[in-house]
């Protein structure tokens, strides 16, 4: 197969503007004739169903939570780049551009990323417009705040919940639709399978999760905005609902899957507190603005505050180490995550943790400089230029509350533990995952009429996503790059008329769907989902986690092979298949999860490179920093699926081409 | 921190097989509980321990466990979202219960949440809602005027961001012994209200929103009160109030 990205011709800032000048559109009056399926209701899904419904097409919108507006891009909490230079400290489409290339480790398409960076400033003026209460400063104007791998301030917020903000907007705008018959929306239902015609993608079969029953939806081209698959791993900042299955039954019907293995592990989440733990809670990057990151200098310190005999705040100055400053003073605490993950593991693994769990796995994000900093300088506002020591802290700690209250809150009410006082304990979890499903610069899969956007495809962040550039990506492809490219690809099914379902095509894709679910029904197993998903996860964490080597990776292969075999024998599904009926709904998700996780390992045996999120131990220099191999691994992995054996999917390449920008090594010292 | 500990409970809980089934209060008993685990960490554990048994598992809505997608719900202990104020039912935590404890769990009640099944309720009335105003009408364009181009005063633009953190989550509708939807189109109404941009369409969109909030069949406010104190996101009955006085406008024009 050849792998062919579409990239248009011409200068970078041109490409897509003369692109979009050149794509094929289809007529107000024809497009009431073409009817658009879009699965997930998160900004990517949500932005682009609403969009298509205004253009005017048939847009039926599914989602398996009980309402669009609980996708988990609601989560997001720290905030959305825009290269607006707002705060005059240099930004540019260029800067955004660079940075996230550089941020990717060099292993994304410069023409996708900078189309990207060159549509964020109309994100924030369509947020603006529909209502979004972005941060103000007191002139009224747009307040902006830093995130990792960054020196300019471009990051537009909305307290610790601008993910929040985000999607209420675009379901503003989706509901607008539904409101005007434009889009129906199917609330409580998964998309179980893709359907194709004569090679092309003709719709789906989605299960209705409240009455069992299986569905048949056709359309003229399908979207699929489900989101990661960082959930592969059980434990994840992942909502418990987050599945990889729409993404993953497109790549069993033929799309290529791109980097399975570039997952990020995000620095900043509260740590582990025990067996029956269902999911990890991340602290927003943003909190690198204000925290700074340390363990103590002395092995013997950090084992007296494991035993509880020293506080973290009886520490001297001088008995800390501030590890990220020591180690990369340019960018200090806001080095980019992979970097400051994998330097508090070390940390970690060399004894230094503070956490009073099995593997003492912790660190200090301490807020105390910045409480100082802030209180004298809110205190200087007032008028007060000699304040008292109570004053300062006093006026520090009401500046945090408001920048990060909400965020203060979740972690005290999680640990029991009040952040303004004590530093709050972090440790790196899995949290995003840059590779998905293959897209060419359309964002469509190598199934004609098959979408990808947001989480779900693999195409702007390379080994490494920056933070508050996943809110950027997913509305960039759901309100500015798909209403285009869709509408190029279904200028050419205006004549096409109604997609029937009672096809044999649909007929095979709804009982291969009946097959799945009858098998587990009636699996007379022992063990519940959860059993084989927490087995899944840990094979994951131990060795396609954080750090990777080859034998490790041999042994998670093989041993997830036979953990999926044992779990299509051993699994014991209650209840059945004609009604609400959540473990059935999990078992057909791990079972993806399954299929996924051991591709991911392979993905990560064949890249004999480090890059990113992706550390291969094999490959580091004497400080313990990543290194790449461009010359052999300048590429994007494109698996394609063979079947049930996941070790015979074959391995595509497209290779990535520097023209714009000078490759070279990530240096954030 | 207060060190985990280990508590056993029992648990009675609303069981019910489908939106027409009869459905009743069930007894469990769940050993081991940590007082670290969250809410629903304890309900994962008890589900754990049914499929064991090879009973059926107990069904629940809720997906992010941050407390922000408003999913989860709960009536626990007869308040919504349990004890703790200012939380969801997925923030709460087992240290807030003792060893020995019973702990009543029952699905929100209200005439317009129908439950579906056991512990789960269709809140499709809120979406409903927001689909008959809740929005500006501004189509996709990326031609909008610069985002810079109309200054906000910050004091309105926090009050908006104040009364657009609501997660539609129901604890007001569930708690109000009226069954009032009024915080909820409050904030929505609220949010718009205090902005420029949904100066244009403000007269419409209270009419048709509080319209279709009648139609649901939510009850009307008598001002109890009840919704802001269990409401997990502080939202503030002024929202009601700039609601009433909004609609009141909307009407005299």
């Amino acid at each position: 197969m050849k792998l062919d990205s579409k990239i248009p011709e011409g200068p970078i800032a041109e490409k897509w503007t003369n692109h979009k000048n050149h794509l094929k559109l289809v007529a107000p009056n024809n497009r009431p004739k073409i009817d658009v399926i879009v699965v997930g209701t998160g900004l990517a899904g949500a932005s682009a169903a609403a969009s298509l419904g205004e253009m005017g097409y048939n847009v039926k919108a599914f989602c398996f939570q009980d309402s669009p507006r609980r996708a988990h891009s609601i989560a997001a909490q720290g905030g959305i780049n825009a290269a607006k230079n707002y705060q005059n400290d240099g930004d540019s489409t260029y800067r955004l551009f660079y940075d996230t290339i550089k941020g990717g480790d060099y292993r994304a398409r410069e023409a996708n990323v900078h189309r990207l960076a060159e549509v964020s400033a109309n994100i924030i003026d369509q947020c603006v417009a529909q209502g979004v209460p972005f941060a103000r400063e007191y002139g009224g104007m747009l307040d902006n705040r830093s995130f990792g791998g960054t020196q300019v301030q471009r990051t537009f917020y909305a307290a610790g919940q601008t993910g929040q903000q985000l999607l209420l907007g675009a379901y503003s705008a989706l509901s607008r639709q539904i409101g005007l018959g434009r889009v129906q929306m199917f609330n409580r239902h998964e998309m179980l399978d893709l359907v194709k015609v004569d090679g092309k993608a003709r719709g789906i079969i989605a299960r209705n999760l409240i009455t069992g029953e299986l569905e048949r939806h056709s359309a003229h081209a399908v979207i699929i905005a489900s989101g990661g698959y960082g959930n592969v791993y059980f434990l994840s900042t992942n909502a418990m609902g987050s599945n990889v299955t729409a993404a993953w039954k497109v790549h069993k019907r033929g799309a290529l899957f791109a980097n399975p293995c570039f997952v990020q592990i995000h620095p900043t989440c509260i740590p582990v507190h025990g067996v029956n733990q269902s999911k990890l809670t991340l602290m927003s990057e943003s909190l690198r603005n204000s925290g700074r990151i340390w363990v103590p200098k002395k092995k013997e310190d950090a084992e007296a505050i494991r035993a509880g005999k020293l506080k973290p705040t009886q520490l001297k100055e001088e008995d800390r180490d501030y590890f990220l400053e020591r180690r990369y003073p340019a960018f200090g605490n806001l080095v980019p995550r992979d970097v400051a993950s994998r330097a508090a593991k070390e940390r970690c693994d060399e004894g230094f943790g503070i956490e009073a769990n099995d593997t003492n796995e912790g660190v200090y994000l301490d807020f105390s400089t910045e409480i100082q900093n802030k209180g004298r300088q809110a205190a200087y506002a007032q008028g007060n230029h000699n304040p008292s020591a109570e004053e300062v802290t006093k006026l520090g700690k009401k500046w945090l509350e408001e920048k990060y209250g909400n965020l203060f809150a979740m972690y005290e009410k999680i640990t029991d533990e009040n952040p303004y006082e004590t530093p709050m304990k972090i440790y790196p979890a899995v949290h995003y995952t840059m590779g998905g499903v293959w897209v060419d610069y359309n964002l469509q899969s190598t199934i004609p009429g098959c979408f990808v956007a947001g989480e779900a495809n693999f195409s702007d962040h390379g080994a490494n996503r920056l933070g508050a550039s996943a809110l950027m990506q997913g509305l960039a492809d759901g309100y500015f790059v798909l209403p285009y490219t869709v509408s190029n690809y279904l200028a050419d099914e205006i004549r096409t008329g109604k997609i029937p379902t009672d096809s044999p095509e649909f007929v095979e894709a709804e009982n291969s769907v009946k097959e799945a679910i009858n098998k587990f029904i009636g699996n007379n197993g022992t063990k519940s989902v959860d059993h084989f998903h927490k087995r899944l996860g840990l094979i994951m964490w131990n060795k396609v986690g954080m750090a990777r080597n080859e034998k490790g990776l041999k042994e998670a292969i093989a041993e997830i092979a036979a953990l999926k075999d044992e779990f299509y024998k051993d699994v014991y599904v209650p209840g059945s298949a004609d009604e609400l009926n959540p473990e059935l709904e999990k078992a057909l998700r791990v079972a993806d999860f399954m299929d996924l996780g051991q591709l991911m390992a392979m993905d990560a045996l064949q890249r004999n490179e480090s890059c990113g999120g992706h550390f291969r131990e094999e490959y580091q220099d004497a400080e313990g920093e990543t290194l790449r191999d461009d010359d052999n691994f300048a590429f994007v992995s494109a698996w394609e699926y063979m079947g049930y054996d996941i070790s015979q999917e074959n391995l595509h390449k497209e290779e990535l081409k520097y023209e714009f920008i000078k490759i070279a090594a990530r240096n954030y010292k | 921190m207060s060190a985990a500990k280990n508590i056993n409970i029992t648990l009675k809980i609303w069981r019910q097989k489908n939106a027409k089934a009869k459905g009743q209060i069930e007894t469990y008993k769940l050993n081991n509980v940590s007082t670290a685990s969250s809410f629903l960490e304890m309900l994962d554990q008890l589900n754990e321990q049914l499929i064991n048994e090879k009973k059926e598992p107990v069904a629940f809505d809720h997906d992010c466990r941050e407390g922000i997608c408003g999913m989860c719900s709960l009536y626990i202990n007869g308040r919504a979202h349990g004890p703790d104020t200012g939380t969801t039912t997925c923030q709460l935590h087992m240290r807030k219960f003792n060893d020995g404890d019973t702990i009543y769990i029952e699905p929100w009640r209200s005439k317009a949440f129908p439950v579906v099944k056991d512990l789960v309720v269709d809140r499709s009335a809120f979406d409903r809602i927001q689909q008959a105003g809740g929005f500006v009408s501004v189509n996709t364009s990326g031609r909008t005027i610069d985002a810079n181009a109309i200054p906000v005063p910050k004091h309105d633009a926090d009050r908006a961001f104040e009364a657009a953190a609501c997660i539609g989550c129901g604890a007001c509708v569930a708690t109000c012994k009226n069954g009032s939807a009024m915080l909820f189109v409050g904030a929505k109404v609220s949010q718009y209200a205090l902005l420029p941009q949904g100066k244009v369409e403000a007269t419409q969109r209270v009419l048709n929103m509080v319209r279709q909030m009648d139609e649901e069949g939510f009850g009307n406010c008598t001002n109890t009160g009840a919704c802001e104190v269990e409401c997990p996101k502080g939202i503030s009955l002024e929202n009601i109030a700039r609601m009433n006085r909004e609609y009141l406008k909307a009407s005299l024009k």
